[in-house]
């Protein structure tokens, strides 16, 4: 398989602008206050063919799912169905202000609520909020909850567990939200309930838990995990990051999670946006409910409307409802799935990662063997015997077209290398990623370790970028003024 | 289904033994969610479902309060429905994806020059939640207990600031306007300020669409104590950056600078501050580098800030973020370009002063209420209810804007009216004329 991608030396947009004024000529005459005036814009003045063509060469110069293979571990990098974007894309979602009258946001409503129900049912839960913007913001509010649960129940508990694969975003969010963070050994790649039982007690809050785990393997002992930590008074929290492996076969509500967070970005197939936006809202058991945030969104006979009277609730977590947009999407993603088509989203998620697992784990190593969810880490260790690392591997993939997976996490794999090829890649996608595998392995050392080689740009100096620190075009321009300054020095 | 050579190579009968490690009591027996349904039949009940809706387009809306709607050319929603960019994860894999990493160092570029601050990350989720990362940022500034704002800042964000300190244990102080012209009171500032504030939020223009034209005053005031201000990006193609009188940290929405109100989300929420506090920002940060041949390029940088390294001494939590809209704006403000975006800033404060012009003239009404120069919106206040108003105005197909009684009821019944380069004349006369009908 060969493969190049577009390289253009493309200059910033700042460069395209041929002009040098600055716009003070303009400036002068705003209707402003003196003392408030500016005198100096440097936004670039650029004709829209110039605009175009450079975004669109930009656009060429970034890998995406619609380009190709994006065996990303825990990021569920699945296909995103066309017609959601073009729903999503309609005015009558679009050009909806947050504070109009709920007379005339009904459409927008009825969506809303009718996806909380559907998040009930997904979640095994009984109320969903989707305030929250992102899964890490889901966490967030999860933790607010969890502060509001006990301080109602006159209790002050200040320690959130987290198992020490956890995703990096459990414990920021634990913290972020003022709690203390005690990380939890792991023994055999799962969950150790002696450590477990060590070290929860009257001032354990929570524990959060992905199942399956990070390493793609189905914590088995969660209805005893969960025990553990009710029989204490402490709540379960479930990441949702893992969700693409459990649709249909099992729920959070049913392994005895108190509070869920669902990323719509990766399990209901909204795209990442590179970086964002993305959705997550959370779900509770009943005696969680009080605690969401406002609004809630109530349905009064055929009506749908807001309800802010709710006395325990956390507040706010942003402003207004949640990331509409892409609520929409999810919305429309689920009901064109159906239940049963949901649980054949998971069945072949698992399907092709143990197809890919099972192909892979002799030509590297598998920790703690056996099958996985939908998604399985590798350790890259034999590969330093060839004098190349997991970074080199991953660098390489670049160079045939695919995405690398994740790399060097969870950190209880030496050299880790972490895969999830997601329900919609077909045997054959599969097959060439086993393929590709294959030809690295046999490459001389020095063409892996000096890769990539066909994509934009070569391997790049991140430690340069940390110590220069040129983060804007103003910085740039000062940074070369300093150079020029020196050059021309005495 | 699942393809048999999988089955054969997995050397299972079905793909229920893959699901082994769950146990009974733990499994369910599918979901109780109707059947999926075609895209023909699909497309048309959702298309539907939204037809309920009144848009922004179907009735003049004066709604704003930090969402507005402006003229978005078309050469943005060209440029955001690349596959390429929209369906992209986070530019981890650096060499393969420069398109998105150099389009969000462009906007970062752009929020330096409108702010006046070399520091800008990749985006927050919105202003409301920018402005929550804001005030946990200067606690790592300045350890203390109060963090102070001004009163005229929008009730949805002061509500979503307040959940962001609960985790700290800080308690928030408001800092009052003047009755008069709707501006700081720079004596109530003076009288708050002690060792245990560590920061002060102030917008400009504020809530009330007031500038803040003593704003200079206040960093002298205030010495060490962090400094944040929200601003408008719009209106800071005409107005002094905020870094020139002081200010630690700007943050701020931009949505509306490319991308449509989307009934409150996705947002943008901008954030900018000094170089010298970059290490204690949330939040990506792009930075320019270059490859090992020298060419140039560029990656994510400073990410020992951030959960995936740090855990629980991170900055902050934010992972996924709002890319996609940084890549809006940048294409936004390139196409709409430095003159004409000097003229919109312009046009919309001489709409909004004709606007409230038109309001004053009719008897029972006031506008705007404050004595002072206003940007895109202005307070209106009337005799008889505003609700009562509102109930009017929609049924002669006009949307009033947002009314202030019960966040801020000493401005008595009041309402909060937006407008921009896409109101015409005819929305303003629409408007005046469901004034004068009284009940």
């Amino acid at each position: 398989m060969t493969y190049h991608q577009a390289s253009f030396d493309e200059p910033l947009i700042f460069e395209l602008d041929s002009e040098t004024s600055c716009g003070d000529d303009i400036l002068r005459d705003t209707p402003v206050p003196d003392r408030l005036r500016r005198n100096c814009l440097g936004i670039p003045d650029v004709p829209e063919r110039e605009i175009m063509k450079h975004f669109v060469r930009l656009s060429q110069m970034n890998y995406s799912v619609d380009t190709g293979f994006y065996p990303l571990g825990s990021c569920t990098m699945k296909y995103n169905p066309k017609l959601n974007e073009r729903i999503a894309r309609l005015p009558s979602a679009e050009l909806l202000h947050p504070d109009q009258d709920e007379s005339t946001v009904q459409g927008a409503l009825q969506i809303m609520h009718e996806l909380e129900r559907m998040l009930c049912e997904i979640g095994g839960v009984d109320a969903v909020t989707l305030q929250p913007a992102a899964g890490a913001h889901g966490e967030f509010t999860g933790m607010q909850l969890v502060r509001a649960y006990h301080e109602d129940r006159g209790e002050e508990r200040r320690d959130i567990l987290v198992p020490e694969t956890a995703h990096g975003t459990n414990p920021a969010s634990a913290a972020m939200a003022g709690f203390d963070v005690i990380e939890l050994p792991s023994r055999n790649g799962r969950v150790d309930c002696e450590a477990l039982r060590s070290v929860v007690g009257k001032n354990t809050a929570a524990m959060m838990l992905t199942n399956p785990n990070t390493l793609g393997l189905f914590e088995k002992d969660v209805l005893k995990i969960a025990d553990i930590l009710h029989n204490a008074g402490a709540l379960l929290y479930y990441d949702g990051a893992n969700m693409n492996a459990i649709l249909g076969r099992t729920n959070p509500g049913r392994m005895n999670f108190d509070i869920v967070h669902f990323n719509l970005h990766k399990t209901f197939s909204t795209p990442h946006g590179g970086g964002g936006p993305g959705a997550g809202p959370i779900g509770v058991k009943k005696p969680l409910e009080p605690y969401l945030p406002v609004p809630r969104i109530v349905r009064r006979g055929d009506a749908f409307g807001f309800d802010y009277d709710r006395p325990k609730s956390i507040g706010k977590v942003r402003a207004y409802y949640g990331n509409f947009g892409v609520l929409l999407r999810a919305y429309v993603y689920i009901r064109s799935m159906g239940g049963n088509g949901l649980r054949e989203v998971s069945d072949r998620a698992v399907a092709n990662s143990n197809y890919l697992r099972k192909l892979l784990e002799t030509k590297l190593d598998l920790p703690y063997p056996g099958t996985r969810m939908h998604e399985f880490v590798l350790s890259g260790d034999r590969l330093k015997e060839k004098g190349i690392r997991t970074l080199d591997l991953a660098k390489r993939l670049l160079d045939y077209g695919v995405h690398a997976p994740t790399i060097y996490f969870p950190l209880i794999v030496g050299e880790a290398i972490m895969i999830e090829p997601t329900e919609t890649e077909s045997v054959q996608t599969l097959d060439e990623f086993v393929g590709i595998i294959d030809k690295i392995l046999s490459e001389d050392s020095e063409t892996v370790k000096s890769a990539p080689h066909n994509t934009s740009v070569r391997r790049i100096d991140e430690v340069k970028a940390a110590r220069e620190l040129i983060m804007s075009y103003k910085m740039l321009l000062e940074k070369r003024k300093n150079e020029k300054g020196i050059g021309h020095g005495p | 289904m699942i393809p048999k050579k999988m089955l054969d190579i997995l050397q299972i009968g079905t793909v229920d033994e893959l699901f082994d490690d769950i146990p009974d009591e733990a499994r369910i027996e599918g979901l109780d969610l109707p059947e999926g349904i075609g895209d023909i039949e699909l497309e048309r009940d959702v298309t539907r479902i939204l037809a309920r809706n009144r848009t922004m387009a179907d009735i003049p809306t004066f709604l704003g309060g930090g969402v507005y709607r402006h003229y978005i050319p078309a050469v943005v929603g060209e440029i955001l429905s690349r596959a390429e960019f929209y369906t992209a994860y986070t530019p981890y894999q650096a060499e393969a994806s420069q398109g998105m990493l150099q389009a969000l160092f462009e906007y970062q570029s752009m929020m330096a020059e409108l702010t006046g601050l070399e520091a800008v990350n990749s985006s927050m989720y919105d202003w409301s939640t920018a402005l929550g990362e804001a005030a946990l940022m200067c606690h790592r500034i300045k350890p203390g207990k109060r963090f102070l704002i001004g009163r005229a800042v929008s009730p949805e964000r002061k509500a979503v600031l307040k959940t962001y300190l609960a985790g700290i244990g800080a308690s928030i102080k408001e800092i009052p306007f003047e009755k008069e012209s709707g501006r700081i009171a720079l004596q109530g500032l003076r009288g708050e300020l002690s060792d245990d504030v560590f920061g002060l939020y102030l917008e400009n223009p504020n809530y009330f669409g007031v500038l803040e034209e003593g704003v200079d005053e206040v960093s002298p005031l205030i010495g060490d104590i962090p400094f944040v201000i929200g601003a408008n990006p719009l209106s800071l193609a005409i107005l002094k950056p905020p870094s020139e009188y002081g200010a630690d940290i700007v943050i701020g929405e931009g949505h509306h600078l490319g991308t449509n109100p989307n009934f409150g989300g996705p947002l943008l929420g901008i954030f900018a501050t000094k170089k010298e506090h970059i290490r204690k920002m949330p939040g990506r940060i792009i930075g320019r580098t270059t490859d090992v041949t020298g060419k140039t390029a560029y990656c994510m940088t400073l990410q020992t800030r951030e959960q995936h390294i740090r855990r629980d001494k991170a900055t902050s939590n934010i992972c996924t973020n709002e890319a996609l809209m940084a890549v809006a704006t940048v294409a936004y403000l390139a196409s709409i370009g430095k003159k004409r975006l000097i003229e919109i800033a312009s046009e919309n404060i001489r709409k909004a002063r004709r606007f409230a012009e038109k309001i004053s003239s009719v008897k029972g009404y006031e506008a705007p209420v404050f004595r002072a120069s206003h940007f895109n919106e202005f307070v209106m206040r009337s005799d008889t209810s505003v609700e009562g108003l509102s109930s009017r105005l929609l049924s002669k197909g006009v949307h009033g804007g947002i009314r202030l009684n019960k966040h801020f009821p000493d401005l008595g019944e009041s309402m909060l009216l937006a407008v921009s380069e896409l109101h015409s004349e005819e929305d303003f006369e629409l408007f005046v004329s469901a004034l004068e009908v009284k009940d």
